[in-house]
Parts: C-alpha cells; sequence; structure tokens
C-alpha cells in the first residue's frame, strides 16, 4: 500500500472524478448529490452518474446490492460523468470489490474498516481481507474507522437510535471530502435544516458527523492526489442543478405554459421514467393534470382522451411500456391528435437492466406499431437539454398534429448537470391548429397547406361535431372509407406530414470539425462521451475528426447527406447493436457506416472511444 | 358541471349522416334509438356530448351519433373517456362497449374505471358473443354454448357483469333488455343525472350468432313473469298479475307468491337502490329467476373529478408558484458572473 499523502502538494487537475460506493441503504447517493450540487455552487462545472442495483434494500453488504453516486467535477466543460476514478470513497468490502477496477493506479481510497468484518468480506466473496493482504499496493489506502467514530461524536445526543447513529457515516465520509477538496459545508448544513426541520436531533447528529468528518481528514492533513480548485468558465446566468428527468418535466411546464394548453399527463410507474410523474404530480398548482393509470395502455388512452378534449396530452414510460402502448399509438397517429410519448430507455429486451441505461428502442419508436405509423422521433442528448427536447416534443406535436416519441435514457435521466435556467419568455412560440368557429364546408380533416396538419376541433365547441376513429378516413369528409386509392393517399399523406417536418428542425452541425478524415456519429445520450472523445482528439492534433450528434431521428435533419460528404470514413456509435446504422444504411446510400456498439447497461468511456477513433485516422 | 342547453333538440338532431350497417333486427338499433331520443331530454348542449367506443358491432355506435365521438381500439374506450373528462369535466362523456370490449380484453379498465367513480356512463352491449369476429364465446358465454371457438361447448365460466361492476364499486348499475325501449330511454336520462359512474347493461340480442340468447327472459310473452322491474322505495314485485314477489330467507332471495301461505304485500322487500352495502344488490344482478332489470344500485358518491378539484384548489391555495419561473428560480439556484 501507498501511504496517504499527507503534507505534500496535490498535483492541480482540470478535472476529478469521485464515486462513492456502499449498500443501497447507506445513503450514497445523497452524499453524492450533496458533493456535487456543492461543487455546482463553488462554480465547478459537474457531471453525475448514479448507479443502483434494481433492489431497493438488497441483502447487506452483497456484491449485487452496491450502490453508487460517480459525480465528475472540472473548472472546465464536463460532458460527462467520467471513466476512471481519482477517489473511491468504499463503505464496505462489497463496494470495494465491484469498484476497484475503476480507480485510476495509485490514486486514493477511502474505507470504513468497520464494515471490514470476516461477515462482510465473506459476503464480497473475499478470501482474504483486501486491507491487510497487500491487493492494494498500488492505490493510496485512507483507513477510517468510520462506524465507531460516527458512534464517538453521537454521544451525549439524545434521541437517536442505533440504525439512525450507524446510518449517519456517509455524513462522515462527505466531510472528510469537503475538506480534501476544500469545499464549504454550508450547503450541506443548510439542506439538513431544511429537510429535517421538525426533528432538531436529527439535525444536530448530521452536522456533528459531518463536522467530525471534516476535521478528522483535517487532523491528518489527508490530501487527495488531485485536486481542482478553480470554478469553470461557464456563460454568465442564474443556474441551478437539474437532474435529466426534471428537466423533461420542466419543459412540458414550459410549453404548456407558452402554448396556452393545459397540461394532461397519462402515465404508469415504471423504471426510470417515474420520476418524470413524480415531478409533474407536484404542479396542480400550473393546473397540471397528472393521472396514475392502471396500466401502461390506459395511460396513453386517458392522454388520447385529453388531446382530443384540448389539452397538451403526454404520457411516459420505458421500453416495456412502449411496447404496450404501441397499438394506442396508432390511433393517436390515424387520429392525427397531439401527444407525447417519452421513452426513458434502459437495458431490454423483456425486462433486461431496469436501472441500467441503453439506446436499443431506436427502432421500436420508428417502427413499432401495425401498418404505415410514422411519428416524429426525437431524442435528448444530456440532463439539461431533456429540457429543450421536451419543449420542442410538444411544439412539434402540437403544431404538426402527429405524435412524438422523446427519447430519453436512464443515463441523462438521472444524471444531473449545471442547467443555465430558461425562461418561457425565451422560449419559441407554440401555435396550436384549434377551431373555434364554423366555416362552410368545414371538415375534421382539413389540412394546413405547409404542414398537411389537420385541425384541431375540440368537444365542446357548436357545430364542429364530429366523430374520428381508427378505421380509414376519407381524405376529404373524415368518414370512415374503404376506398383502396383513398387509404394509399392518406398514408403517404401521413408520411409526407412527418418528412415536412424536416423544414422546422435545424439543420446538423458538426463540433470539432467540419470535413476531413473522420466523422463520429452519435445520437441521444452519448453526448457528453462522444464530445468529450472527439474534443481530446482534437486537442491532442487530430484536427479531422468531427462529431455530428442527432436530436431529430425522424424525420432527419435536411443536409444529413451533405454532412455525410464532407468526411472519408464515418463511425456510428451507439449502446446499442447498431439501430442508428441500420436507419442511416436505409436512408443514405453509398456511405460505409462503421459501427462501434456498447451493450453492457453502461454509458462510452472516453478512452475506449478515443482508443477506436485513433484506429480509423492512423 | 355540465351547463344546461338552452335549445330544444329533437332526436333528429342526434342522427349523424352516415348509415348504420348493423344486421337487420340487432338490437343495437334499439340502443342508438333510446339514445337519440333520450338526449333531448337531458338538457346538455348537443356540442358537449361525447362518446368513445372501442371495438366490436357496438363499438361504430359512436359513428351514427351526430355528436363528438371517437371509435377508438379494442378494450380502451374507459381509458380513453376518463382522459377527456378530466380534461374538460363540463362534457357529457358516454363509453359504448360489449361483452368482450369491456369484460375481456378491456377488463382491466372496466373495473378501474368503476373503482374511481369518474362521472361517465357507460353502456355495456351484452349479447354473450363476438359478433364482429363471427362468433366465438365471450366472457359472458355460458358454460356449453357451442360457438365457432369452442364447437364442443364453452368450458369457461361467465362473468355476471353486474356482479364484476359492483365488485368493483360501481356505484350506479342498471339492466334493461334490448328490446325495451321505453324504460331504456328513462334509464339513459337516469344516468346522465347520476354524478358518478353509471353503468347500463343492455341484454342485446345477436340475431346472427347467438340469436335468442335472452328470449326466455325480455321476449314479450314470458317478460312480466321472468323478470322484475326494480324501482327505488317500491316493493319487489312482478308476474303478470303482479302477484309475485321477493322475500329474503336467510342469506337468499326466494321468490313467493302473495295470497298463498299467509304471503301478503307487507312480506316482499322494498328496493333500496342507495343502500351503501352491497350485498342485497349483488343477490339480485345474480339472481337467475327472475332478472333484476331497472336500476339495480345507484349510491351517490364523491366523484374523482370532484376530488381532484378539491385537492387543486388547496394546492393552489397553498403555493405561491403561479408561473414556471416561479419554480425554475426557486430554491437552490446560483450565479456565474
Amino acid at each position: 500500500m501507498i501511504p496517504p499523502k499527507i503534507n505534500d502538494q496535490p498535483e492541480v487537475l482540470e478535472a476529478v472524478v469521485i464515486r462513492f460506493v456502499g449498500d443501497s441503504g447507506d445513503g450514497m447517493q445523497l452524499t453524492g448529490t450533496q458533493f456535487s450540487d456543492t461543487s455546482a455552487m463553488f462554480g465547478n462545472d459537474i457531471a453525475t452518474f448514479p448507479n443502483y442495483p434494481s433492489e431497493i434494500r438488497a441483502p447487506q453488504g452483497s456484491l449485487y446490492g452496491v450502490s453508487g453516486f460517480q459525480v465528475h467535477i472540472g473548472s472546465i466543460e464536463i460532458s460527462t460523468p467520467g471513466d476512471n476514478v481519482d477517489l473511491l470513497v468504499a463503505m464496505n468490502p462489497a463496494g470495494l470489490k465491484t469498484n476497484l477496477k475503476a480507480v485510476k493506479p495509485g490514486h486514493t481510497i477511502i474505507v470504513d474498516t468497520d464494515a471490514f468484518t470476516k461477515k462482510n468480506l465473506e459476503k464480497a466473496q473475499y478470501e482474504s481481507n483486501p486491507l491487510e493482504d497487500n491487493s492494494l499496493e498500488n492505490y493510496r489506502v485512507i483507513e477510517v474507522a468510520m462506524t465507531s467514530l460516527t458512534k464517538e461524536a453521537l454521544k451525549g445526543v439524545n434521541g437517536l437510535d442505533n440504525k439512525t447513529i450507524t446510518r449517519s457515516k456517509n455524513m462522515f465520509a462527505l466531510g472528510m471530502v469537503y475538506w480534501m477538496y476544500d469545499r464549504s459545508k454550508q450547503h450541506t448544513i443548510d439542506f439538513f435544516n431544511k429537510k429535517f426541520k421538525s426533528k432538531p436531533h436529527i439535525i444536530e447528529a448530521n452536522t456533528r458527523v459531518l463536522n467530525a468528518g471534516h476535521n478528522f481528514a483535517n487532523t491528518l492533513e489527508l490530501i487527495p492526489n488531485s485536486y481542482t480548485i478553480s470554478p469553470a468558465k461557464m456563460s454568465p446566468g442564474t443556474y441551478r442543478i437539474i437532474m435529466g428527468n426534471t428537466a423533461t418535466a420542466w419543459g412540458f411546464l414550459a410549453a404548456a405554459e407558452k402554448s396556452g394548453l393545459e397540461l394532461f399527463l397519462g402515465s404508469y410507474p415504471i423504471t426510470p421514467a417515474t420520476d418524470i410523474l413524480h415531478e409533474l404530480v407536484k404542479h396542480k398548482h400550473f393546473g397540471v393534470k397528472a393521472f396514475q393509470a392502471e396500466d401502461e395502455i390506459a395511460g396513453i388512452a386517458s392522454s388520447i382522451g385529453a388531446s382530443f378534449a384540448g389539452d397538451l396530452a403526454i404520457t411516459t414510460t420505458s421500453g416495456p411500456g412502449l411496447a404496450l402502448k404501441g397499438e394506442a399509438l396508432g390511433l393517436a397517429m390515424m387520429v392525427e391528435l397531439p401527444l407525447v410519448v417519452v421513452d426513458v430507455q434502459r437495458g431490454g429486451p423483456s425486462t433486461g437492466l431496469p436501472t441500467k441505461t441503453e439506446q436499443s428502442d431506436l427502432l421500436q419508436a420508428l417502427y413499432g406499431r401495425n401498418g404505415e405509423s410514422p411519428v416524429i422521433v426525437l431524442a435528448a442528448s444530456t440532463p439539461e437539454n431533456c429540457f429543450d427536447y421536451a419543449y420542442m416534443a410538444a411544439k412539434l406535436t402540437i403544431e404538426h398534429m402527429t405524435p412524438v416519441i422523446l427519447l430519453t435514457d436512464g443515463y441523462i435521466a438521472n444524471g444531473s448537470a449545471p442547467w443555465k435556467i430558461k425562461s418561457v419568455a425565451e422560449m419559441p412560440e407554440i401555435k396550436n391548429n384549434k377551431v373555434t368557429e364554423v366555416k362552410d364546408n368545414w371538415h375534421p380533416y382539413d389540412r394546413e397547406e405547409a404542414t398537411l396538419a389537420r385541425n384541431w376541433p375540440v368537444p365542446g365547441t357548436e357545430g364542429l361535431e364530429h366523430r374520428i376513429g381508427g378505421l380509414e378516413k376519407d381524405r376529404v369528409t373524415g368518414n370512415v372509407s374503404y376506398v383502396p386509392e383513398n387509404h394509399e393517399y392518406m398514408t403517404h399523406i401521413r408520411a409526407e406530414k412527418i418528412k415536412r417536418v424536416q423544414n422546422y428542425i435545424p439543420n446538423i452541425e458538426t463540433e470539432f470539425a467540419e470535413s476531413g478524415d473522420l466523422l463520429v456519429v452519435g445520437w441521444g445520450g452519448t453526448y457528453g462521451s462522444l464530445h468529450s472523445a472527439v474534443k481530446q482528439m482534437n486537442k491532442e492534433g487530430n484536427t479531422k475528426v468531427g462529431l455530428a450528434h442527432f436530436n431529430y431521428i425522424n424525420p432527419l435533419p435536411k443536409n444529413t447527406e451533405e454532412v455525410f460528404n464532407k468526411f472519408k470514413k464515418i463511425i456510428v456509435c451507439e449502446l446499442n447493436d447498431g439501430q442508428f446504422a441500420k436507419v442511416l444504411n436505409i436512408n443514405f446510400n453509398g456511405f460505409e457506416f462503421i459501427q462501434f456498439n456498447k451493450i453492457q447497461g453502461l454509458p462510452f468511456g472516453k478512452q475506449e472511444l478515443i482508443q477506436k477513433f485513433n484506429q480509423l485516422v492512423k | 358541471m355540465e351547463t344546461t342547453a338552452e335549445k330544444k333538440y329533437t332526436f333528429k338532431d342526434f342522427a349523424s349522416n352516415q348509415e348504420v350497417r348493423w344486421c337487420p333486427g340487432c338490437d343495437d338499433y334499439v340502443v342508438l334509438r333510446s339514445m337519440q331520443k333520450a338526449l333531448p331530454e337531458m338538457g346538455v348542449k348537443k356540442e358537449d356530448v361525447v362518446f368513445i367506443s372501442g371495438i366490436g358491432c357496438s363499438s361504430r355506435f359512436p359513428y351514427y351519433m351526430n355528436t363528438y365521438g371517437m371509435h377508438s381500439i379494442h378494450g380502451r374506450a374507459p381509458g380513453i373517456a376518463s382522459g377527456v373528462k378530466l380534461a374538460n369535466p363540463n362534457l357529457s362523456v358516454w363509453v359504448i362497449t360489449g361483452d368482450g370490449d369491456a369484460m375481456a380484453i378491456g377488463g382491466n379498465h372496466f373495473i378501474h374505471v368503476l373503482r374511481r367513480n369518474i362521472d361517465l356512463n357507460i353502456i355495456l352491449f351484452n349479447n354473450e358473443i363476438y359478433g364482429l369476429t363471427k362468433g366465438q364465446f365471450s366472457p359472458t358465454s355460458l358454460v356449453g354454448q357451442k360457438t365457432k371457438s369452442s364447437p364442443y361447448g364453452n368450458t369457461q365460466p361467465p362473468f355476471q357483469p353486474g356482479e364484476l361492476a359492483i365488485g368493483a364499486q360501481a356505484r350506479f348499475f342498471a339492466r334493461i333488455g334490448g328490446n325495451n325501449p321505453k324504460d331504456m330511454t328513462k334509464l339513459f336520462i337516469e344516468a346522465e343525472k347520476f354524478k358518478g359512474t353509471s353503468l347500463i347493461e343492455v341484454l342485446q340480442n345477436c340475431v346472427i350468432f347467438n340469436d335468442g340468447c335472452f328470449k326466455n327472459v325480455t321476449d314479450k310473452n314470458v317478460k312480466a313473469d321472468k323478470q322484475i322491474y326494480l324501482e327505488h322505495g317500491k316493493p319487489m314485485i312482478f308476474g303478470k298479475e303482479n302477484n309475485k314477489g321477493l322475500i329474503l330467507n336467510g342469506l337468499k332471495l326466494e321468490v313467493v307468491t302473495i295470497g298463498e301461505n299467509g304471503v301478503t304485500e307487507k312480506d316482499i322487500l322494498i328496493h333500496d337502490a342507495k343502500e351503501k352495502d352491497p350485498t342485497l344488490h349483488q343477490m339480485l344482478v345474480r339472481l337467475e329467476y327472475p332478472v333484476a332489470t331497472g336500476i339495480i344500485r345507484s349510491v351517490d358518491d364523491v366523484t374523482l373529478e370532484e376530488r381532484i378539484d378539491d385537492l387543486t384548489a388547496q394546492v393552489k391555495a397553498n403555493s405561491n408558484f403561479r408561473k414556471t419561473n416561479d419554480l425554475f428560480f426557486a430554491g437552490e439556484t446560483y450565479e456565474v458572473k
């Protein structure tokens, strides 16, 4: 073992990665969130990545019950939660075992020695104690009896049971890390005061333990290997830390306010999408109607009903739920009503890896319905731009009168990042197609010439009584029609309507290089990884590598082929087995789309990307 | 919640210009006409009426009504109708469904919509068969019934719709023969008046695939003896001579004859549709002789919309958030200069 660094100069880095791991009941998510929020307020750019098991409280000490939270902080632009870890805080042997591989050799690990009991070592399937058998010789290990020190710190605080005492040891760890990175404790103390307002003894306990950890690190003069001091250069403004799912929910709130429509959410709980429901149910003060239905199908069905009645209707789900919603989504497309379906993708197929990330619902989103049933498909690419794409999804569905699927994923949905707050006033206008007065020869399927969007007659409007449904419609009257030519015509109209959305979305812009040797292509939640990899290559002199990252999937931006033509090679990187590459192959002839795929439930690492890209530009 | 119509409509105002395409002799025509007659009596504006249907013969119904309507997908009409009503509680929303649509593919939605008590009216066309797919057994087909998918006889025991509905906390349940437009019209009006989910089961003959399925109950010559038309507050008396009645014998309903064995009219049960305890209503819906028709259960309760409205008002009163900016800039924000 390398001794802990004491009273020495740390290496100053632009960014460091810290990971907190422990049992799923150890409060690692809270610890990580506190550290990242504090750092963001200090002025660092941050990116976070929670990684937790699907079991709510897996058996204590087990390998599969390890819950982790990784935060990447920097004085530079941070676009991913980072690959390798500079500091690991392991609250038990299982956490150490499952995360050791990620720690950079020579870097620091803090462990709670009290948790390294014979029983816990057995549970973590250690044959010998790693703290004693030299297996950690390449790391700087800081051994702290955190549980005993926490108990000691809480002597004399009344009204605490044993469980509460043990559970506050995460604050000891946080206190230590605050000292090591010279962060203020104040934000966390304020948090205690707010959260436990009615329980002063809990406030006192947590504050004491936090201070104890801080003082302990101070006394030992512990310092990290690597250190970052300066705030990042970010554009001026008011910021807050936002999680992807919250940003999605807020994007819809903003769209409802801007469009003047009431927001209706019909939903059924499913990981990792449920936080959007949790967020929107809070906002009854804005008139949000959030309806938890009996199943996924009733969730979308109620939204279709609300849309028919004139609301901005959305439904939220993940892959298995999107499969269940498929038939109803086809109905929404057929009756040409506005509806946004949010699919927070997770590892599939079937139940798959519910708490892990993947991008494998793309083809389901594009084609997963009976008949010819195209819909608009968008994908958000960062936690904070979930806000923008939720807003755009609402805008497009209302203005084009056709359903939109918004794809996010577990990685950006649960990840958080600084968000420069956008006010509704600065968002683009949203016009709706509602009709209020009866004109001669009016029909429910009358279309706007430019977009082909039909009009939106809403129940309650006198003189516009009409019937819609899943059966094919006559192109003029909207009545049921089995006429063969009419069906073909309507099929083409519905497809053309989606295609014309191209006229209302921005062109794809490449980053780092406008032309050159290699174009890295990605879509959705992989943006951070791809961006940081290509950025580093450019910094290292590979200036002919560009990045084209897609947020608009159907239709694709107009200039897509033009951009592809400017590069010698194209590599499509996805967290699936090549679904976007398939889509590109269908749409663009004469290109070789090299694939780089990862299907491990984890995001891309920067290094694995750079390694692959370097092979192609050699 | 609904606003009253100042206009006076006739049944013609509610007929759409679409040709009605049910089989000749189908009871669905009776339901359609009864509805078109009932609507002008309800005092609702035509533009506030919405019919939502699922899939099946009866689900073509909205196309024939000159109101707002949606012919949706199999089994999901309760979900869509719930969304319509929650989005605009001012509307009079009707669900048109059949035995397969409501109790097989849509069974989950059917029980949950009843549990929630949204102010919807559901008309369940029960013909104990799948018509549109040409004659398979349904969840209300009888054991032993020979159908296209049970050539040797159906082996699956049926649901009794009323029993399922009341089990799922239906506050309003009525039943009527498909050949009885007069009472059907009245029941539709009562269903609209009722605040909460109203369910009306129509015993509907399918002339093609299950002809005569209810003839032992609904035919003119047996109707008086085989049906009891229940009315709140009135004794449970039936029969051509109005001399048969229901009494409670232990935990069972029993048919007695007034004037025989010392039975007088005073011994006959009085129908209390408003009783919250569903026990007697459950016995009535399960009764095979006589078959109970009319309003069997009509229990006032808070609707889902009322609960939501109350809660929303409370939240609004206690919140300072009026615009999204109030939320976006609240709490932990920080400045970058």
